[in-house]
């Protein structure tokens, strides 16, 4: 094979390996992007149902339920405007508190209740998740 | 007193960078001996002071110093005195001071050790990574002044975050900033090249020791940080893709790219290009992870510093450094030429296609990493990418490579035939995949696919790395005296592919084959996972040091009989802190028991989380084994035994 032929033949495969690598990347991607909604967002129904999404906000205190002897809880998520029932079935981060601010991965039911799968609390509790922080504050314009 | 001696000496430390900055290289230019002279003793000072500047940080602590604003926020009397130690570089300010301090160190290895090189390359080293001390402490001084005083002192401090009052922990930032800073060598060393127009194969084989020391300070500080991760989060995961973590990882995955791409160009003197782009590349990241977890702008576990002007700074310092070596780098472009050629069978080849696949691994972490942060920046949305991303980019572009750990070494340099490398593989190979078929089967009780093709390529790469040693004493008379001359360079080359071998092992039996459950349980009662039951006892408040506790009591049976005890404990460390859990682990080579207590969530019954984690601990054996390789490697008597007449032939060699 000449040398240029040579040359040729690797730019291509180097070509084909690329996009191939582009497409990988671009679909796992688009696959795998969580987007973050706000209490409000969702009550006014821009989050879809079923889709994995991630939420922010207060736990609303007071809202706090545990079915007794389970690792079953419900409560309320809440940026001060909109409140938005969350499930959930396993144990709580640690900072997990009434009045912190957290954020929930998981879906939106068809009932209109946030079914949770994992919950993320901050080391530090003084701290708000960014998030969490930005969905009060965009709560507070609108008031 | 001593806090303002600790401040003054760290503007005596960036007063002796400025000088060793620029004298130096403006000697360098101009063959000024007395100038290029400045350099070693420059460095000397600087790190003294920065040393010294550091010992006063530490005396505030332990003398428990509270009107000194960053000791009051980290420490307090009742904290242990180790914990007032590592409290040192646990927040903000005193982890740049610990980061410009090891600077200063590395800055002061190289001054010792490079006798055998020509001063006037050292002196462009030493101004190159004195400018970046610069960088570093014009930050500390006019942004993270660790010295800042109280004006009213109070009479107790808050605490250290109770998460980094752990010996893992403590020990993790300065192995870690070992390893970043010291691809700082590495960038200075391509950058001093590059002024001097010094292309050939000389600066190569002085960067490499450097590199590979610093290279295995960071693989042992990733693991450290996966390992405590693992045992003090109390989530039982060892890797969450998390963006302080990746910001460690990218300049891992492009420092192995490096060490491998140096040694192509010291042997071969081909793929210039590469290593020194790899090495701006390294050194950028190790930048850029530093803006990452510095400037709060990631919601990650460990977000330290919350002020938006810090960030600002970093970016534009990241901004100048890699724009001002980019430059460089175009600028000597033509002058980087090798005039070696090489076969597409060949082990150049090899190295090539790793460093092809690293990068691209790299940079599937970097997107993922940082595309939350444009697009929250943008406004376009607020995006997380999690685990499930990386891991479907991460593995396909990673097992190829890992395929050919093995098979590159066994290449020839220059010009190889695919057949002579193959054949003695082929049967190897097909041993490789029995028994990789079997084992999940066989050993672990269940087969998946996922695990036999994991198993398949751990056994692959353990099979080629060990052959590698067979291929070269296989063909000589003496073999164990063959074994006994094999130069250090390829002992730590193949302790480390094993490592890789172990690793893979480690990775796809404890995502495949672990157990985790999150129980609700009341005292008395158990549970039972795979072969062991938990049984639990019950808990009782304790005392430590510094903290109240709730810890529990569980006994672990294998069949029937009792193999442990478990304290599992949820610490309260006062006001200020936040409650931790202390997971109880019962590790073992082949399966770790863990225990972490939850709430309670009832009449004497409380959530517990119980996992089986198989051959985890592999994954950090590794990491040992890695980092032992990269060391190994690095005290190969060639790097030793450079001469200075070796040197002056070489520069009359030199290509064009």
């Amino acid at each position: 094979m000449t040398p240029r032929r040579k040359r040729m033949l690797t730019v291509a495969v180097l070509l084909i390996g690329m996009s191939i690598t582009a497409i990988l990347l671009v679909s796992a991607f688009k696959q795998n992007l969580l987007y973050f909604y706000t209490p409000t967002q969702i009550a006014n129904g821009e989050a879809s149902i079923d889709k994995g999404i991630r939420v922010g906000g207060l736990v609303k205190e007071g809202s706090l339920k545990r079915t007794e002897g389970t690792l079953d809880i419900r409560f309320l998520v809440t940026d001060e405007v909109n409140d938005i029932p969350v499930k959930y079935s396993g144990i709580l981060p640690d900072l997990f508190r009434e009045g912190q601010g957290i954020v929930a991965r998981g879906k939106m039911d068809a009932d209109g209740v946030f079914i949770a799968d994992e919950i993320l609390a901050k080391h530090d509790e003084n701290y708000m998740p960014p998030e969490a922080q930005d969905a009060l504050d965009a709560a507070k314009t609108l008031k | 007193m001593i806090p303002e001696l600790g401040l003054f000496s760290l503007i005596l430390a960036l007063s002796v960078a400025l000088v060793q900055a620029t004298l130096p290289l403006i000697g360098a230019a101009r063959n000024n001996p007395a100038w290029i002279a400045l350099a070693r003793p420059a460095a000397f000072a600087q790190a003294l002071f920065l040393f010294f500047s550091f010992g006063c940080l530490t005396w505030s602590f332990l003398h428990s110093d509270f009107s000194v604003l960053y000791v009051a926020s980290n420490s307090n009397t009742l904290m242990p005195t180790i914990y007032k130690v590592s409290a040192v570089w646990g927040a903000h300010e005193g982890s740049l001071l610990l980061w410009v301090c090891i600077l200063g160190a590395w800055g002061l290895a190289v001054a010792i050790f490079s006798r055998d090189l020509p001063d006037a390359f050292v002196a462009r080293v030493l101004a190159v990574l004195a400018m970046i001390a610069i960088g570093f402490l014009l930050f500390m001084l006019f942004t993270s002044n660790p010295f800042d005083r109280l004006p009213n002192p109070p009479p107790e401090g808050r605490t250290l975050n109770p998460l980094l009052q752990d010996p893992g922990l403590a020990i993790h930032p300065p192995m870690l900033y070992f390893g970043y800073v010291g691809f700082a060598v590495a960038f200075a060393f391509a950058i001093a090249a590059l002024i001097g127009g010094q292309m050939d194969t000389t600066w190569a084989r002085w960067a490499r020791p450097w590199t590979n020391i610093a290279w295995a300070f960071l693989t042992l500080g990733i693991a450290l940080g996966s390992w405590w991760a693992y045992y003090e989060l109390g989530w039982g995961g060892w890797w969450f893709w998390d963006p302080v973590e990746n910001a460690s990882f990218m300049p891992w995955l492009i420092g192995t790219a490096l060490i491998h791409s140096l040694a192509a160009t010291e042997k071969r003197d081909t793929l210039k290009a590469w290593t020194v782009l790899l090495a701006i590349f390294a050194f950028s990241l190790s930048l850029l992870g530093t803006f990452l977890v510095r400037s709060g702008v990631l919601t990650s576990v460990h977000a330290f510093a919350s002020d938006p002007s810090r960030g600002v700074f970093i970016l534009i310092f990241l901004l100048v450094v890699i724009g001002g070596s980019l430059t460089l780098y175009a600028v000597r472009a033509p002058e980087i030429r090798s005039n070696a050629r090489f076969d597409l069978v060949s082990r150049e080849v090899g190295i090539l296609i790793n460093n092809v696949l690293l990068l691209v691994a790299t940079l599937t972490v970097l997107l993922g990493t940082l595309f939350p942060l444009i697009t929250d920046a943008l406004g376009i949305g607020k995006y997380s990418v999690g685990p499930p991303y990386f891991n479907a980019v991460f593995l396909p572009v990673t097992a190829p490579l890992a395929a050919l750990v093995g098979v590159g070494a066994l290449a020839r340099w220059k010009s190889d035939r695919f057949g002579r490398i193959f054949k003695p593989l082929l049967v190897p190979l097909v041993i490789c995949i029995a028994l990789g078929f079997a084992f999940p089967a066989v050993v672990m009780g269940h087969f998946t696919i996922a695990a036999a093709i994991g198993m398949t390529l751990a056994l692959w790469v353990a099979w080629t790395t060990l052959y590698g040693i067979w291929a070269r004493i296989g063909a000589k008379t003496n073999r164990w005296q063959a074994l006994w001359q094999l130069p250090r360079g390829f002992w730590g080359m193949t302790l480390a592919h094993f490592g890789i071998a172990l690793f893979i092992t480690g990775i796809t039996l404890t995502s495949i084959y672990s157990h985790e459950k999150d129980v609700g349980i009341k005292a008395g009662e158990s549970y039972v996972l795979g072969d062991y039951e938990f049984v639990f006892d019950g808990i009782k408040s304790t005392r430590g040091p510094n903290y109240s506790a709730m810890t529990g009591t569980v006994r672990v049976l294998e069949n029937g009989r009792l193999i442990t005890t478990l304290h599992p404990e949820k610490r309260d460390y006062g006001p200020g802190a936040m409650p931790m859990t202390e997971a109880a682990i019962d590790p073992g080579l082949f399966r770790d028991l863990y225990v972490a207590i939850g709430e309670p969530i009832g009449e004497n019954a409380w959530a517990l989380r119980i996992y089986n984690k198989v051959y985890i601990r592999w994954i950090w054996l590794a990491a040992i084994f890695m980092a032992l390789g990269g060391v190994i490697a690095a005290t190969d008597r060639r790097y030793r035994l450079v001469k200075v007449r070796d040197l002056q032939s070489d520069r009359r060699t030199v290509t064009a």
